[in-house]
């Protein structure tokens, strides 16, 4: 009798695959479905942004940001102007700093939305992904009434923002708060509460503690994990010790809870731009600058909570218009880490699961 | 009133006044030839059936899924977007047929030829009206089960005719979870047996006169039903062709026309096992005759068809293991309780009765 031997199935996912979020590149080594390995390949949305930055000055350089986490445009570019101003020594009016918050917590729900719809979608849930993308929209809207993009927005200038937002926005805005916990009671009906969706997300990926504070997670993912880590906590920028707000910690560390984490901070935000909408002053957007922007010499970092973690800017100025050296930490590149530990002997749709789980915004992963 | 039954009784019967007068064109209307000309005709009526279910069905999943997800569909071509399968079907004649190079050649080529042909094998048994079965057989049941389970094998012929990783993986799914579900799937239908005593499509609608059997066996209908959507590769089960996973599995090397057979074979199949489901637990043509009863029966194969798209567009896509869970733990032993079930029911039944 002859014992047939089975052999390991390499599977090239990537980087055009329906589920691989953008450009990333997954070597699977499969036994059957179960999944032995993950080798993580990136960099085929690399476009060079630290390099760019030094033949550019200081403001040319604010729609690049926009390009990191598309997702989330208004994030980058309040990490890379607040990191200047802090070079510089700038203070900036206080309704900027306002409207600051009102568009990042505005970015971070639009960011979550998508990636709620996302992890849906990776799971075949077609109607649970249109129902995110449609609230989405909204929020489009709004930033296409103040900055005239809808995604990519270049709405932050270094010393305050590019437009005051008109009339329709704060109307428009009012009706999207008021619908806010009606929209995730939607989403929590069409997939969270499913019961396959709860079988293919819960008790799957597990990332510890230990593991995620080892490997420098950061966002919804360390929170998802019991780690109670929020920048906007730890290291106040901007105005946000001036607001109430809880900042969410789940304790599954699973797939299910790093994804409705987002629904918990979708509802913290919400709150957060109440607070901000009820108390903003009138007054400037732009603090004086210089026309020609010329930090001093020296280096600074600054980081910003952005919805998917720690987002960082490290500059070195050496006094002229561009900077010497820029360098971005950028938040899901290092959380990207965990998916080759994390995914190993899981069924190959539970990887699909756990990398949507990530939010993983592939411009931001390989800039 | 008397014209008003006499025209409902006309339109009831209207398709065999049609074939009676085409076999009273033969010298003796028994006679082989006329067995002969009767089948051709009877083929060529399934075949329409088919193609023409398969037109409506491409179209009204496309506005069902826009329904459920908000959103318009296809709205653009012709009234209200009615001519948007055939705009797509003209465009899938006109593409290029790419046979990959290391490809099975053979198989890759005839498996979308084989599973074009299943649905019309397996509607060719179905009763449409009364009398109106184009091919009756005592063993319809199982003859329709049987048949619907060779698609197995087209999967399988495809997945690995194509040469590509994700073929295989999506073929290697189709075997094991086709195979798994056959078996809750026919053990479900034979509570029905067992009543009726019968193979026979047609005896078991005959049956179904004052009541349908989904009343009598509501269990084996949930059963059927889940069995079905997995049978057919229908969401949640899509796994076969889950495109998240495996790209499109058996059908990722597929282009044009021999693509869009397996289209025409799926939606086929559909229409096959909602036409069962019909027939076997809804009551078929059986219904007030206000209307006539090949109507009753397509309204009712449309409504089975139209939960499974609302199923397959609100619901995520389950897990394989959890995949055969459920079919070995959960709806094997049910379907075995049922027919338990069903044998002390009829046996209570004939007890008290004094059969």
């Amino acid at each position: 009798m002859s014992i047939e031997k089975t052999e390991e199935l390499i599977l090239n996912m990537g980087p055009q695959h329906p589920s691989m979020h953008g450009l990333f590149r997954m070597v699977v080594h499969l036994a059957g479905e179960t999944v032995t390995n993950i080798e993580p390949k990136l960099g085929y949305l690399h476009r060079g942004m630290e390099k760019l930055a030094e033949s550019r000055t200081y403001s040319q350089f604010i729609p690049y940001t926009d390009r990191l986490d598309y997702l989330a445009s208004p994030h980058n570019n309040w990490a890379y102007v607040q990191t200047v101003e802090k070079l510089m020594g700038v203070e900036i009016p206080e309704r900027a700093e306002y409207l600051r918050v009102i568009f990042g917590e505005l970015a971070r729900i639009a960011s979550h939305q998508v990636c709620i719809a996302s992890t849906a979608l990776d799971m075949a849930g077609w109607s649970a992904w249109s129902y995110a993308f449609r609230d989405r929209e909204r929020i489009c809207d709004m930033y296409e009434m103040t900055a005239g993009s809808r995604l990519t927005v270049n709405i932050m200038r270094i010393g305050g923002m590019s437009a005051e937002p008109p009339e329709e926005f704060w109307p428009a805005l009012q009706s999207f708060l008021d619908d806010t916990p009606e929209m995730l009671e939607e989403y929590y009906g069409i997939f969270f509460g499913n019961e396959i969706a709860m079988g293919r997300l819960k008790n799957v990926g597990i990332l510890t503690k230990e593991m995620a504070e080892n490997l420098s997670i950061t966002g919804p993912v360390l929170r998802a994990s019991g780690v109670d880590y929020d920048v906007r906590k730890a290291e106040p920028y901007s105005i946000y010790e001036r607001f109430d707000f809880d900042v969410p910690v789940r304790t599954g560390c699973d797939s299910y809870d790093r994804t409705i984490i987002r629904m918990d901070e979708i509802v913290e935000s919400i709150k957060i731009i109440k607070q901000a909408v009820r108390d903003i002053p009138g007054g400037p957007i732009m603090a004086k600058v210089p026309k020609v922007i010329k930090p001093p010499v020296g280096e600074v970092y600054h980081r910003v909570e952005n919805p998917k973690g720690e987002l960082g800017f490290y500059i070195v100025s050496d006094g002229t218009t561009k900077p010497t050296r820029l360098r971005i930490r950028p938040a899901t590149f290092i959380n990207l880490q965990m998916l080759p530990i994390v995914a190993k002997g899981w069924k190959i749709q539970d990887v699909v699961a756990i990398f949507a789980t990530l939010d993983a915004v592939l411009g931001e992963v390989d800039k | 009133m008397e014209t008003l039954n006499y025209l409902l009784e006309t339109l009831n019967n209207l398709f065999l006044i049609i074939a009676d007068a085409i076999r009273g064109l033969f010298a003796d209307p028994q006679s082989v030839w006329a067995n002969l000309t009767m089948n051709v005709i009877n083929f060529i009526i399934v075949v329409i059936i088919v193609v023409l279910a398969a037109l409506i069905l491409i179209l009204l999943e496309r506005k069902v899924a826009g329904w459920t997800s908000q959103r318009p569909g296809p709205n653009r071509l012709g009234p209200r977007g009615w001519f948007q399968t055939i705009a797509d079907a003209l465009k899938l004649m006109g593409k290029e047929d790419v046979t990959p190079a290391g490809a099975d050649k053979l198989i890759f080529k005839i498996a979308p030829m084989i599973i074009f042909c299943l649905p019309m094998m397996t509607l060719a048994v179905i009763p449409y009206g009364k009398d109106m079965a184009p091919i009756n057989i005592d063993l319809g049941i199982l003859y329709f089960v049987a048949i619907s389970s060779i698609s197995t094998l087209c999967f399988l012929m495809a997945g690995w005719g194509s040469n590509n990783k994700y073929s295989l993986l999506g073929g290697m799914r189709a075997v094991a979870q086709m195979i798994s579900y056959e078996i809750p799937l026919l053990f479900s239908l034979l509570g029905v047996v067992m009543i009726t005593q019968s193979f026979n499509l047609g005896v078991i609608v005959e049956a179904q006169g004052t009541i349908p059997f989904i009343v009598l066996q509501p269990l084996a209908f949930v059963i059927f039903m889940i069995a079905g959507l997995a049978e057919l590769n229908r969401a949640p089960f899509d796994l076969v062709e889950a495109d998240q996973e495996v790209v499109a599995g058996p059908f990722t090397e597929y282009t044009g026309l021999r693509w869009g057979l397996f289209f025409l074979g799926e939606y086929g199949n559909m229409t096959a096992m909602s036409a069962l489901a019909a027939t076997v637990f809804l009551g078929g043509w059986q219904g007030p005759a206000i209307l006539p009863g090949y109507v009753w029966f397509f309204m009712k194969v449309g409504v089975m068809i139209f939960m499974m798209m609302w199923v397959r567009w609100t619901f995520p896509r389950i897990r394989i293991d959890h995949l055969m869970h459920l079919a070995w733990k959960v709806l094997l032993p049910l379907s075995i309780v049922n027919i338990l079930l069903t044998g002390l029911g009829i046996y209570i039944y004939r007890f008290v009765m004094g059969g």
